[in-house]
């Protein structure tokens, strides 16, 4: 059977084609009246997760500074108290290991921060960990990449939505 | 040609051992256990290999007959899915859930996607060039375009995993590995040209298309 070789004009106009047909949606999407929107879980985000590790107020030796902030989805009102539980390969240990995992409790501006040891690439990526797993909100896990892999310091933010 | 076959046969174990070792000295390394530690340098000796094994199948390397070539790239390619299997089992032990991400295509990472992308068509590759008698089959191109797309997506894996691996020698083993791979698909159909067309119905099965 004769099959003729893609040439360029084929190869431009699938291009075009699919470039169109993953952007549109995105652009025609309406505005979100609703005001702020939830932070979706981020794939991967809920590996190595250790339900009930304990609040400490530094994970390890320290060195490391991961931090964000905790507003609620629609008024973006900061929460306080929201309890983020904090995990990493490091230089002190895997992902799995329990010493590894921390949790901390966001301050009245909705802000936290975690003293932990530095982040080192497993898995192909430096990255971290963070989840909020408590009962008022809807579970959300992230898993932020670092961009520098010498950075001393990660931030991410929570946009929850209430359960 | 003594000089010669040295040199070829210099320049392809330093080719092969070079980002091996460099990857040893990875300040990483102390930050990981042993079976993580193998994981990962079974995946760079797999890389390696990948330079390795279309050079037997065309027989490039001086020195050596057909036959031994052959026989040292089946060698190769029990080593090389060895060597996967270690890469996996090694990720898998050491963290459970990013693998299973991985395999499932589920990964957040790009470079997964490739890795096991890669993994399924090597396995393929290799599960062929072991049925193919068997089989029946008497061409080894789909075996080649399986092993070949397989090195692309290592290719594309490991330039986008930040782990033990030195830049340098990892690039220039991946384009090592790429130049390989393209020659013997270039050699392949460069032989399957000159060879002239079978007459219809010559041949034990009637196929059109020969090896």
């Amino acid at each position: 059977m004769f099959r003729p070789a893609p040439t360029r004009r084929h190869l431009l106009t699938a291009a075009g084609a699919s470039v169109l047909a993953a952007g549109l949606p995105g652009l025609v999407r309406p505005a979100r009246a609703a005001g702020l929107a939830p932070t979706p879980s981020m794939r991967g985000g809920s590996n190595n997760y250790r339900p009930g590790a304990p609040v400490v107020a530094r994970i390890g030796g320290g060195g490391f500074r991961m931090s964000g902030r905790v507003r609620r989805a629609g008024d973006g009102a900061p929460l306080e108290g929201i309890r983020i539980q904090i995990w990493a390969h490091t230089t002190e240990g895997h992902e799995r290991d329990p010493a590894s995992h921390g949790a901390t409790l966001t301050r009245a501006d909705g802000s936290f921060e975690m003293d932990m040891p530095q982040i080192v690439p497993a898995f192909g990526q430096p990255h971290g960990h963070l989840a909020y797993d408590g009962g008022a909100f809807r579970t959300v896990f992230l898993r932020p990449v670092m961009r520098d892999r010498d950075a001393a310091a990660l931030s991410a933010d929570f946009v929850l939505q209430p359960a | 040609m003594r000089l010669r076959t040295g040199l070829a046969w210099g320049g392809l174990a330093a080719a092969l051992c070079l980002p091996l070792a460099l990857a040893t000295a990875s300040p990483l390394m102390q930050w990981r256990g042993p079976v993580y530690v193998t994981g990962c340098l079974a995946g760079i000796a797999a890389l390696s290999l990948l330079l390795l094994q279309p050079l037997l199948a065309s027989n490039r390397m001086p020195g050596l007959s057909p036959r031994q070539a052959r026989r040292l790239h089946r060698l190769g390619g029990a080593v090389l899915a060895g060597a996967v299997g270690l890469h996996v089992g090694g990720l898998w032990i050491t963290s459970p859930p990013d693998m299973i991400d991985a395999l499932l295509f589920a990964a957040p990472a790009a470079f997964s996607l490739w890795g096991v992308l890669a993994f399924w068509l090597l396995a393929a590759a290799v599960i062929l060039a072991a049925l193919r008698h068997r089989a029946g089959l008497r061409s080894r191109r789909w075996h080649s375009r399986l092993a070949c797309a397989a090195a692309g997506g290592s290719i594309v894996h490991a330039m986008l995993v930040q782990g033990l691996m030195e830049p340098v020698s990892k690039t220039l083993l991946c384009l090592c590995v790429a130049a390989a791979g393209a020659g013997l698909l270039r050699r392949r159909r460069a032989s399957r040209a000159e060879r002239p067309p079978a007459p219809e119905g010559a041949g034990p099965r009637r196929r059109r298309r020969e090896p």
